[in-house]
């Protein structure tokens, strides 16, 4: 399954400007490790100890998942990295 | 440590006797002496009249009043609000219209409206707001505490 | 003015709240109103210096007087290196949290806490923190955060280094962090506008200002068992934090929550709870109480971060914005995590733009470390954008909302961090304001002015559990684990009842602590109605559930058979009321639930207001006030009208007169109520609400969390009715009577 994945304007000194890259997956998990695979470098950036970084949420058609990387693609989807915003 | 004081009073009603420093104020006597913590400690220093009861029937911050002060007084807080099993109208309308969200600031209005009806049992929204200006609540935006106590002093 | 057509028996009603009673009575137990037996008083003593080394301290003094049980200092923390964890709502590092209840080597804010005595009272407590002795060598400060950043500002932290759009800077700095939202193309949106407005901004740092201080009273035990009372927005939050700050498992802490005073935001993170578990296990494990003074709420608690705001917006004659660009930088407070991510996520959110970029800056300056108030950063941000578009609607000759219309995003359009929204009610709430009866009421007499503004804000969904069991008269116990600060008892009670089919009347609901209930995030982000909702929603299903097997045992059916409407479950023409059936249940039912939702969606809300400006004395008197929000669907509408209501009269208090005053040394000046001087029913004119009703799909009822949005657009709805009355465009906050005066008087200079 191909999804749309955006990349964050801070990681697009990895990607060459490109703003959105088309990735073959199945998890989060295995978007960053393809995303890392074209883009060396760019996993750190996103993930640390197996985890997303503190800080970091992945948005899949527009809604944040808890699972994070063990989050399941079962349709072609749109993802987007995103600063984790808190509240009051 | 310091001398205490025995003081000789009416709280709510009833006739008692309390042992307190000199240098504490009736809001600290009210609450670690008498165990009554229904007056507020919002700011200590008079600002904000989470700690209003009634002095005499007088409206005061009871933090900005001494303990030895009550000494042949009485002292009126939320806890002698409500009577008989039945609650204060104020009380009542409080609930009714949603007067209250977080609750601290809830019995120095209560007391403040309480000296606020007793003065003048038909105020206006105006008076109803200059009465109540001592009192700070960060939760409402008074609307629904300006429309209780009017609500209840159709009531009362 | 509703859009809904479900028809609800309990949801939309306003019945009592469930504590009512015990708060006008004065019989609910807050933080400070906690007594255990031989418990003691703490208190903590507090840097007077900005920005100083700590040389060293003596409390020997101290621990001679009599009374005085214990004295702690930032040794008796346990060391934590460098961790990034997720604490409450935040992502911190936990050297810096650890840092901030007590100071190690440096104090970095005036009111940073450096020791704590626990004592038999409080007056000898307080006595005692005048005879530790603590010697400082004084370092230069630096408060205000563009002053941070020049490269011979003092550094407050020597090894923070900027990350910097993702990679890792390597020279010593006071920026945490420069974080980008981009997209399209900003020169040739810019090119392509007939009009463009570019102004820089100050906002000034503000505090929360419940009007309950923080307390804690904890007792460590002989077995190390650690119980802490506190007023919090959540006890797991603080069994957390207390965990990681003291090194023990979450399992020894039990945290029970009482009633509390107000928090928006401020009482998340711990200042006061890790020092009272210390002092009782230093004083031979009895309980110790402490509170803090409201001077120590000011100088020590909160704030939220003061910002300077630069924003460039274009737009065509038609009325389309073409570009949008802005520059947030946020004082963090003494440590890194201001809110200039969720600025940056609310400054444009509004608005459909093609081309954009944001740039947000996280900065440490010598102010106490920032916590989250109330929708954090949006204020600020929305103070900067929501002028700069009055302006450009002005100049374009459009009425305001109409050209917010001609922009606004809807289901589709992307934010400006990149997902598309789902449904959202912004152009609902938009025409909610357009045609309110506010906005085309005569304004007439001099100087005065109406002005609007919009506001987003993203919320947030977390993580709740709820469990409920059935008494043998069909009433049922709830018990939730979400702190309630303003009728959340009665919204989570009456979904509970709606979704069983009870009446109100029959749920009785329980906040209760980390022993008692599964994991609860934090009542904070919008989320409780929401989420501490849907939990009970999945609670009720059981419960129906398990009530309709039972109901198929008794009469011997298939359970397939057996309906449910209504609390009334029916078989073949046999009737069975919920109330009969928990009557004859011979095993009781009880069911819990966990649930972590994410379809919490965002909420918009549109303020009017109209103002008259005293162009003597620079005052400026709110004549009149209309918030209309979308509120998904309004569970309990009195409680939502009063976050409405509440949210704004704290948004006129950071618009009009709320602010952090130092002196030249970096000493807060006004640390008071008198001096900070918060909206008092004086100040304020009723405020009239507009519950726009379009459910949110992402929740079982509807809900949309409605805390937060209401604390944005004030202050830009305030400054735009200030122009039109005065004829000044407000680029600082607080629009204090001094600065209306002083921008008066430039422009009747610019004008001779
Ligand atoms: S506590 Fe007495 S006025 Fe605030
Ligand atoms: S209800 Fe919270 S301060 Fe008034």
């Amino acid at each position: 399954m191909r999804h749309d994945v955006w990349i964050p304007p801070v990681h697009r000194d990895l990607t060459g400007g490109e703003e959105r890259v088309q990735i073959e997956a199945v998890t989060i998990g295995e978007v960053v490790t393809a995303l890392e695979q074209r883009f060396p470098g760019i996993a750190a950036r996103l993930t640390h100890e197996g985890q997303l970084r503190p800080g970091i949420a992945v948005a899949v058609n527009g809604v944040v998942t808890p699972r994070g990387l063990r989050q399941r693609l079962d349709h072609a989807s749109e993802i987007h990295f995103v600063p984790a915003m808190a509240g009051g | 440590m310091k001398s205490k004081v025995i003081v000789a009073t009416t709280i709510n009603g009833e006739e008692l006797e309390f042992l307190c420093e000199p240098r504490q104020s009736l809001l600290e006597v009210l609450r670690d002496v008498l165990g009554l913590t229904g007056a507020k400690e919002g700011c200590n220093n008079g600002n904000c009249g989470a700690c209003n009861v009634l002095l005499d029937g007088v409206l005061v911050n009871s933090c900005l009043v001494l303990g030895v002060e009550a000494e042949g007084r009485t002292v009126e807080t939320v806890e002698g609000m409500a009577s008989g099993g039945q609650l204060h109208p104020l009380q009542q309308k409080f609930l009714e219209h949603a007067a209250l969200q977080c609750g601290i600031c809830t019995p120095g209005f209560l007391l403040a409206a309480k000296s606020l009806l007793d003065h003048n049992p038909d105020p206006t929204e105006a008076e109803v707001r200059h009465w109540l200006a001592g009192n700070l609540c960060r939760c409402t935006g008074y609307d629904k505490i300006v429309r209780a106590v009017l609500d209840a002093a159709d009531t009362v | 003015m509703t859009t809904t057509t479900t028809s609800y028996k309990v949801i939309g009603s306003r019945p009592l709240r469930p504590d009512g009673v015990d708060k006008v009575t004065g019989r609910a137990i807050y933080g400070a109103d906690v007594r255990l037996p031989g418990m003691l008083y703490g208190k903590v003593l507090r840097s007077p210096h900005a920005h100083a080394r700590i040389v060293s301290i003596d409390a020997s003094a101290a621990l001679t007087l009599r009374g005085v049980r214990a004295v702690i200092t930032a040794q008796d923390l346990p060391a934590i290196g460098d961790k990034i964890a997720d604490l409450g709502e935040s992502v911190v590092n936990l050297r810096y949290a650890s840092n901030n209840i007590l100071a190690h080597d440096k104090v970095l804010y005036h009111g940073h806490a450096v020791a704590a005595v626990a004592a038999d009272n409080v007056h000898i407590a307080e006595e005692a923190l005048a005879l530790i002795k603590v010697e400082y060598e004084v370092l230069p400060h630096v408060l205000d955060g563009k002053q941070a950043m020049s490269a011979n500002a003092p550094i407050l932290l020597d090894d923070l280094r900027t990350n910097e759009l993702g990679k890792l800077g390597n020279a010593p700095t006071n920026v945490a962090e420069h974080i980008r939202h981009q997209r399209g193309d900003l020169d040739k949106g810019f090119a392509e506008a007939d009009v463009i407005v570019e102004r820089t901004f100050h906002t000034a740092t503000v505090h929360q200002g419940y009007i309950e201080p923080q307390n804690a009273t904890a007792l460590w035990n002989e077995d190390d068992q650690v119980f802490v009372w506190c007023s919090t927005q959540g006890a797991f939050s603080v069994q957390e934090q207390l965990a990681e700050l003291l090194q023990i498992p979450i399992s020894r802490i039990t945290v029970t929550p009482t009633e509390i005073g107000g928090g928006f935001g401020g009482k998340i993170n711990v200042y006061l709870d890790p020092l009272a578990a210390l002092l009782s296990r230093k004083a031979g494990h009895r309980p110790v109480k402490m509170t803090m003074t409201r001077a120590e709420v000011l100088t020590s608690t909160g704030p939220t971060s003061g910002s300077h705001i630069r924003v460039k917006m274009g737009a065509r004659r038609d009325g389309t914005i073409t570009a949008a660009q802005a520059e947030l930088i946020y004082e963090a407070g003494a440590y890194p995590g201001s809110p200039v991510g969720a600025g940056c996520g609310v400054i444009f959110a509004n608005y459909r733009l093609e081309n954009l970029q944001i740039d947000g800056y996280d900065v440490v300056v010598n102010r106490p470390k920032a916590s989250a108030y109330r929708a954090p950063g949006g204020t600020n941000a929305a103070f900067a954008s929501e002028t700069v578009v009055d302006e450009l609607a002005e100049k374009l000759g459009i009425d305001p909302i109409e050209f917010r219309l001609r922009n606004a995003v809807r289901e589709g359009d992307r934010r400006p961090d990149g997902p598309e929204y789902k449904r959202i009610g912004l152009i609902e709430t938009l025409e909610a304001a357009r045609s309110h009866p506010h906005y085309t009421a005569p304004l007439t007499g001099k100087h005065r002015g109406r002005g609007v503004a919009a506001g987003y804000w993203g919320n947030w969904g977390g993580k709740s559990s709820a469990t409920a069991t059935v008494n043998s008269d069909g009433t049922v116990n709830l018990i939730e684990g979400s702190t309630d600060i303003g009728g959340s008892r009665a919204s989570i009670a009456m979904q509970l009842a709606e979704t069983l089919g009870l009446p109100y009347e029959d749920i009785r609901p329980q906040v209760v602590g980390t022993a008692s209930v599964g994991y609860n995030d934090v009542t904070g982000g919008s989320r409780t109605t929401f989420g501490t909702g849907w939990a009970v929603y999945e609670v009720g299903k059981k419960i129906l559930a398990e009530m309709r097997q039972r109901a198929a045992e008794y009469w011997d059916v298939p359970v397939e058979s057996v309906q449910v409407a209504d609390g009334v479950f029916a078989h073949n023409g046999d009737q069975m009321s919920f109330r009969e059936l928990a009557g004859k249940l011979d095993t009781p039912v009880t069911a819990s639930a966990s649930v972590h939702p994410q379809n919490y969606g965002p909420g918009f809300g549109v303020h009017i207001v109209d103002v008259e400006v005293d162009v003597e004395t620079g005052k400026v008197e709110i004549l009149r006030y209309t918030a209309a929000q979308d509120v998904g669907k309004a569970i309990h509408p009195s409680y939502v009208e009063g976050q409405l209501q509440g949210g704004a009269a704290q948004g006129i208090g950071w618009a009009l007169n709320e602010e952090y005053v130092y002196d030249d040394k970096g000493r807060l000046v006004n640390a008071s109520l008198l001096d900070y001087r918060m909206p008092t029913a004086l100040d304020l004119p009723m405020i009239d609400t507009v519950l726009v009703e379009a459910p949110n799909p992402g929740h079982p009822y509807g809900v949309r969390g409605v805390g937060e949005v209401p604390i944005v657009p004030p202050a830009a709805a305030v400054a735009n009715a200030i122009y039109r009355a005065a004829g000044v465009r407000m680029t600082e906050l607080p629009m204090s009577p001094a600065r209306i005066v002083a921008a008066l008087a430039t422009q009747s200079t610019n004008a001779a």
